[in-house]
This record gives C-alpha cells, sequence and structure tokens, in this order.
C-alpha cells in the first residue's frame, strides 16, 4: 500500500511534469521581432565580397515546435529597403536594370510544404516572388529557442539572372557574380 | 662626372612602381566620371589590386631602402635644390605608403571590402560610415593630386639634370651608364 502510494506520487510528478513540458513546448510562435531579425546578402563584385541587407520586411509565421511540419511562413521584403554599398550603388539597385523597385516594390516568399529533418532542422519549400517572377526555393532552416523566442536561421544561394536582376551588359557575371548567398534570421515571439 | 649608381634592387622597384602608379593612376582617372556599370567595376577593381601591389611594394621598398642608403650625390648644386630634393623624395615615399592606405580606409568605410585580384579578402579596416567614406575620399584624391604634382616636379628635375645641366643624375636611377654623360 505505501509502495503504491509512493510509486503513484512518483507517477503523478511525473505527469504534472509531462504536461509541464507539454505545456512550454506546445508554445505556438507568430509573430516576427523585426528588431532582431534580418536579410543578409553578399554580391561579389570582380572577387571583392559586398555585403547588405534589406532593413524591412514583415510577415506571418506560424510555427509550433510539436508540430514543426504545419510550419508556414509568408514574408513580404521591401525592396527599397535595400542597403549595399555607396549611393550610386543604391540608386543603380533600384533602377529598371535590377530591382525595378518603381514597378516591383516588392519580393514574397510563402512556403508550401515543411519537412522536420530532426535535429532543430527544417526542409522548407516555397515560392520567391521577386520582380514579376516567381520561382520555386528550397532551404534547410536550422531553429532553437532563445529565451522566450524561437530563433530561426536559414541560409541558401539565390541566382540573381533567374530572377532577371541585372539586364543588359550587367548581366556579365564577371563582374557581378550570378550566385547570392543570402541567410536570414528570424526571431519569433510566441503567440 | 662620375656617379654612383642605385643598386640593381632599387633601380628596378623604383620603375616598376613608377609604372604601376602610373597606371593606378590613370585607372582612376578613367573610371572617375564613369556611371555605375561593369566596366566601371572592373575599373575600380584593377585599381584598387594595383594600389594594394603598390602598397606592398612601398613596404618592401621602405625596408630596403632602410637598410640600402643612397648613393653619395657629387653634384654642384645649391643648398636649396638639395633640400627640395630629399623632401620631394621623403613626401613621394610618404604619400606612396599613405595613397593606398586612405584608399583601402575608404573603401572599408563606404562598404567594400578590398580584395586582392580575387584571390583573398584584406581586412575591413573601417565599419560602414557613408560620411566617413566620402571625407576619405577627398583625402583620398587630394595626396594623389599632391603626388602627381611632386612626381611633376621630380621629372621636370631630372629632365633639367640630364638635358639643361647635363650632370648624368639620371645614369643614377638607369641599369647601366647613360651616354649623355659628360
Amino acid at each position: 500500500m505505501k509502495m503504491n502510494f509512493i510509486t503513484s506520487l512518483k507517477c503523478s510528478f511525473v505527469l504534472v511534469f509531462a504536461g509541464f513540458a507539454m505545456q512550454v513546448m506546445a508554445t505556438e510562435y507568430g509573430t516576427i521581432d523585426l528588431v532582431k531579425s534580418n536579410i543578409h546578402f553578399t554580391s561579389k563584385l570582380m572577387g571583392s565580397n559586398l555585403s547588405g541587407d534589406f532593413s524591412k520586411f514583415s510577415g506571418k509565421v506560424v510555427f509550433n515546435p510539436d508540430d514543426p511540419e504545419k510550419a508556414k511562413a509568408n514574408l513580404t521584403i521591401d525592396i527599397s529597403s535595400f542597403n549595399a554599398g555607396g549611393e550610386e550603388l543604391q540608386d543603380e539597385a533600384k533602377s529598371k536594370d535590377w530591382f525595378n523597385t518603381k514597378n516591383f516594390p516588392i519580393a514574397n516568399f510563402v512556403s508550401d510544404s515543411v519537412k522536420s529533418l530532426g535535429n532543430g532542422r527544417l526542409e522548407v519549400h516555397g515560392n520567391l516572388s521577386m520582380k514579376g517572377k516567381s520561382l520555386p526555393l528550397t532551404m534547410t532552416v536550422a531553429y532553437q529557442p532563445q529565451g522566450k523566442q524561437m530563433v530561426f536561421d536559414a541560409s541558401f544561394q539565390l541566382l540573381r539572372l533567374d530572377y532577371g536582376l541585372g539586364s543588359g551588359n550587367w548581366a556579365d557575371p564577371s563582374a557581378v557574380a550570378n550566385e547570392v548567398p543570402v541567410k536570414v534570421h528570424l526571431a519569433l515571439n510566441p503567440k | 662626372m662620375n656617379n654612383a649608381r642605385y643598386n640593381p634592387f632599387s633601380v628596378a622597384i623604383h620603375w616598376v612602381m613608377a609604372l604601376l602608379i602610373l597606371t593606378t593612376w590613370s585607372i582612376a582617372i578613367v573610371v572617375g566620371d564613369m556611371p555605375l556599370s561593369p566596366e566601371r567595376i572592373a575599373g575600380i577593381s584593377w585599381h584598387k589590386w594595383l594600389g594594394v601591389t603598390v602598397l606592398f611594394l612601398v613596404i618592401i621598398r621602405l625596408l630596403w631602402r632602410a637598410t640600402h642608403p643612397a648613393p653619395k650625390l657629387d653634384l654642384k648644386m645649391p643648398i636649396w635644390q638639395e633640400k627640395v630634393m630629399t623632401l620631394t623624395h621623403v613626401a613621394l615615399y610618404l604619400l606612396m605608403f599613405a595613397i593606398p592606405i586612405v584608399g583601402w580606409l575608404m573603401s572599408s568605410a563606404k562598404g567594400y571590402t578590398v580584395n586582392y585580384f580575387g584571390l583573398f579578402d584584406l581586412p575591413d579596416l573601417l565599419g560602414k560610415d557613408k560620411v566617413l567614406g566620402h571625407q576619405l575620399k577627398e583625402v583620398h584624391e587630394l595626396l594623389a593630386n599632391v603626388l602627381v604634382a611632386l612626381v611633376g616636379l621630380h621629372v621636370l628635375a631630372t629632365l633639367k639634370h640630364q638635358f639643361i645641366d647635363r650632370d648624368g643624375l639620371l645614369s643614377r636611377m638607369s641599369f647601366s651608364r647613360s651616354n649623355t654623360r659628360k
């Protein structure tokens, strides 16, 4: 009887802890902490690294670590917040040959499926629309809790010419490389 | 007159650097007014690559010069001319060192990492700072203009010695003895 009581006490503790853990684990994350999040890219000009970022973006990310494959992301990037190099380069980047921000002010990424790779890693499939072109994009995303937030890091490579970035004599990749490594860092607040 | 010559290494590095500096400067002049284009990027890249080469070479040259004194100058000239000559030479050395450094600082401040022929990156000396980048550009150009003026003086003085004084000064900086020497 006594043993049973202790055992059941243990059991209930375990249950309570499990329940508590479930509660913590089940936290859903939704709003993006824009101060802590950033979108970085690197362009190579004649082999020389030029790093930059898009400082303005918004969107919705829904993520539950219990059910990561149900995660959804929809990000909108304000292209005019392009920031790299000097003034003339900024102006050039917004011009018709490059992003053509007048006609295409935003880029948009929408996820359509998420596969869990385990170990806090996801494979996110989606579409990136930019300058009137929508192309599939797959990226590996690592996530980990940081304080109350869930932090995501993704790095992938875009080919600028796929999106018609750099037309005319800019199309030559020897001056500006076609490959553009991109790094996305997102911090999500609990819902 | 029997003017001693600089040692062959000094002579070689003098002329190689003269050619390099002239090329680097010419690229800057050509590229200066060009709108942003692949050609401008290529030009600026070559300007930086050659400029970094000048920096490497001037360091070697200064170390060499510090350990290998110039041959004795056996010419009759007014004291003030000798003073101007020494000052000009010191200023040329300083500028050959300072201009690439300021260019590197300027590039860092403007947010462009300097690399060497696409082989490796040089460290960024400064964080990105638009205002500072612009100021450094002004300094880079000002120093380059001073260099051009001093190189002009240097060349004119040599020509005067060669063709007016006919004292064979130029032979100090040549691999073999000049024929115009008296």
